[in-house]
């Protein structure tokens, strides 16, 4: 789950990481009152939308008065921001952070991640903040610093000492690095993120270390242990369809295509995306009904997919392992009946109860076109679809 | 063999449908209900009463058992898989789906120098077909052979399991070692169990998007592996950025897409089938080359 950089500020500051003082604004009259309480002579403007690129695509503004925090806010108030994140269509702003200026003097690179082929979770650091680490990765990763932290013990104050050296925080600064470190280690493990990233993280003209930018992501399987984080999710920043989903425990990703997937099991969603896409069609969605779903459940599915008006056709390709076929069957032919089917349906059943399955589609009266096999039904749609 | 949350709906029948499979379960597990026990009526009409015990370490003294099979929930899933790390176990397999990341960290942490083998979690489990059966599969798509089949993903094993048998061809075992980005076995842990068993003559292995243990076990592969692996990358299409379903299906930071995966297994010598209708097609096609079908067809 992500969250907006004022939240993630907020976070921060609650496990004692040194953040600029802020304030988040929705409206431009919030903005100037917002900017009059921090009283700083230089005030930062910025986008609060889900994605990275925000300052590249005119989303942050310096503002020297109170007039120009009121012409800003008013500008990015309602604008849409395009950035490499957000793809083309971009992000409508509806917040803002108002935020003290500070005196940069020089921008490092911090974030925490689960590092797989270790099982740990690496603290990264590089001299080159500001800039996308992906790039500094792949042109010179001898300046990605990493250390491994042990989950038995938990990051240690060698460990952060040592990688402030080694990306060269000037050493009046490196106790504070240091504090900095380990209190957004403590963050990461306490609030189950899956990535916590500064960029930049600064020193500043008074010596002071601090988080310019932050950006939280948490485990989607944690949030059971952290309803306080539950609570900054943003609606807005998801899709509709992705929500509606999430109510019947559905995993749905919307993408740009017209055919509508329905499938059990996340590899089989996911490949049944890509042999689509083999035989010249493009998918419309990723959907994973799960193993125990119930006909409520695919009727829910079915009309979340039917919902897409750019969905031409529908592909359901079923392995029935704990998942029955006549369930998927009669869930289908449930919410055809009641939406009315006025699309192509080619359904591919295979694995428990089978037979039964197709007899309830067979039976149904309704235009539903059977497949043998995976390749036959993608080969199906896709040219129903044309 | 030991059920560990045998009294919850899914533990009950999955302990059914493994009883019916014939595989030795001689117990379960659940905090607070020692003592009693659960029957069950299997599908050929015998009835099987097994007793529940408090503690792993007690049912492992009552039953002798060597391993365990984990649906407990999410929240609770880390500590029964320590418990049974704790029990000496040889084998774990943890079925659930949804354990906190950080959890998992700690549980590989907390097994480093112990004995067990732990299989996922979030996984379909492990079949020996017509011998044993240990997890969610359905047991009746399989047929005892020579294939060993590996895979992240449980109905993409299901897939590739069934477009073996119909075309005659049977498997060794078939192994889901989960779809999460920590996890106790990885494919190399596996493909060296093959690697050295002697009723396995070629291997699918079946992969998708997100970290590089795939192209791991293709450098692995090269180097090591005596018989002939056929793979599969699931997620071609998928958009960077977004979760799979699997916590570990993910394409961040330009890593692990499915086409430098691909690129990897083919330098390595390692035919990938082109969709994931071609797994068994595909693995034929090797097998005709090397002279090895008739063998995999006996």
């Amino acid at each position: 789950m992500n969250i907006h950089e004022y939240q993630g500020k907020e976070v921060l500051r609650q496990y004692g990481v040194n953040v600029p003082r802020g304030k988040v604004a929705f409206t431009a009259a919030e903005a100037v009152a917002a900017a009059k309480e921090l009283g700083s002579p230089v005030t930062v403007v910025k986008a609060q939308i889900h994605a990275g690129g925000r300052g590249k695509a005119g989303g942050v503004k310096i503002a020297k008065s109170l007039d120009d925090v009121s012409k800003y806010a008013e500008e990015l108030l309602g604008k849409v921001l395009v950035t490499h994140q957000t793809g083309p269509e971009g992000k409508e702003v509806k917040r803002l952070l108002i935020e003290e200026g500070c005196d940069i003097k020089k921008e490092y690179y911090i974030g925490v991640v689960v590092d797989r082929g270790t099982g740990r979770v690496v603290m990264m650091g590089s001299e080159e903040g500001g800039m996308d680490i992906e790039e500094v990765a792949a042109h010179s990763p001898e300046k990605i610093i990493k250390v491994v932290v042990d989950p038995a013990v938990g990051l240690q104050v060698f460990q952060a000492r040592k990688l402030a050296y080694d990306i060269q925080i000037p050493a009046e600064q490196i106790n504070k690095a240091v504090k900095f470190m380990m209190a957004l280690y403590k963050a990461f493990e306490e609030k189950d993120c899956s990535i916590a990233e500064i960029n930049p993280l600064v020193v500043t003209g008074g010596g002071d270390v601090m988080a310019l930018d932050a950006k939280l992501n948490f485990d989607s399987n944690a949030l059971f242990r952290h309803k306080d984080i539950v609570e900054l999710r943003d609606l807005d920043e998801e899709d509709a369809k992705e929500i509606e989903a999430s109510k019947y425990d559905l995993s749905y990703i919307a993408l740009d295509g017209n055919i509508g997937c329905m499938v059990n099991g996340a590899g089989l969603a996911m490949a049944t995306m890509d042999i689509i896409k083999y035989y010249g069609g493009e998918p419309a969605n990723f959907l994973d009904v799960g193993g125990g779903a119930t006909k409520e459940k695919v009727t829910e599915a079915f009309k979340i997919i039917l919902s897409d008006a750019n969905v031409k056709g529908i592909f359901v390709n079923i392995f029935g392992g704990i998942m029955k076929c006549d369930i998927i069957a009669e869930g289908v032919v449930a919410a055809a009946r009641e939406l009315g089917l006025d699309r192509p349906l080619v359904v591919r059943l295979e694995g428990t109860n089978v037979a039964l399955g197709k007899e309830i589609l067979n039976k149904s009266g309704l235009n539903i076109v059977a497949a043998d096999s995976m390749a036959d039904g993608a080969q199906k749609i896709v040219s129903l679809v044309k | 063999m030991i059920t560990q949350g045998i009294t919850g709906a899914t533990g009950l029948f999955h302990a059914k449908g493994a009883l019916d499979y014939g595989t030795q379960m001689v117990g379960g597990v659940t905090p607070g209900k020692g003592g009693t026990n659960v029957d069950i009526t299997l599908e050929n009409g015998s009835n099987v009463s097994l007793p529940v015990f408090n503690t792993v370490e007690e049912a492992v003294k009552a039953t002798g058992a060597t391993a365990s099979v984990i649906y407990v929930a999410p929240p609770f899933a880390a500590d029964a898989i320590m418990e049974a790390v704790d029990a000496e176990l040889d084998l774990v397999i943890c079925i659930t789906e949804g354990i906190p990341v950080l959890d998992m960290v700690k549980v590989t942490r907390f097994m480093e120098g112990k004995k067990t083998r732990l299989i996922g979690p979030n996984c379909p489990g492990v079949i020996t077909p017509e011998e044993c059966k240990i997890g969610i599969m359905p047991g009746y798509i399989h047929k005892k052979g020579h294939v060993g089949v590996v895979s992240r993903s449980g109905t993409l094993t299901y897939e590739a399991v069934h477009q073996l048998t119909t075309r005659g061809i049977g498997q060794s075992s078939a192994v889901g070692i989960g779809g999460d980005p920590v996890k106790g076995s990885e494919f190399i842990d596996i493909l060296k169990l093959f690697n050295e068993d002697q009723d396995t003559y070629a291997v699918i292995m079946i992969g998708e998007i997100g970290g590089t243990a795939e192209e791991e076990a293709a450098e692995w592969i090269k180097a090591n592996m005596t018989k002939p692996v056929v793979g599969f990358i699931g997620g071609a299409t998928a958009p960077a950025g977004k979760r799979m379903g699997h916590a570990g299906a993910i394409i961040s930071g330009g890593k692990g897409t499915a086409a430098e995966k691909i690129s990897v297994l083919e330098s390595c010598g390692i035919r990938v089938a082109p969709t994931p209708s071609e797994m068994g097609a595909t693995l034929v096609s090797v097998l005709e080359e090397r002279g090895l079908l008739e063998k995999c067809k006996g």
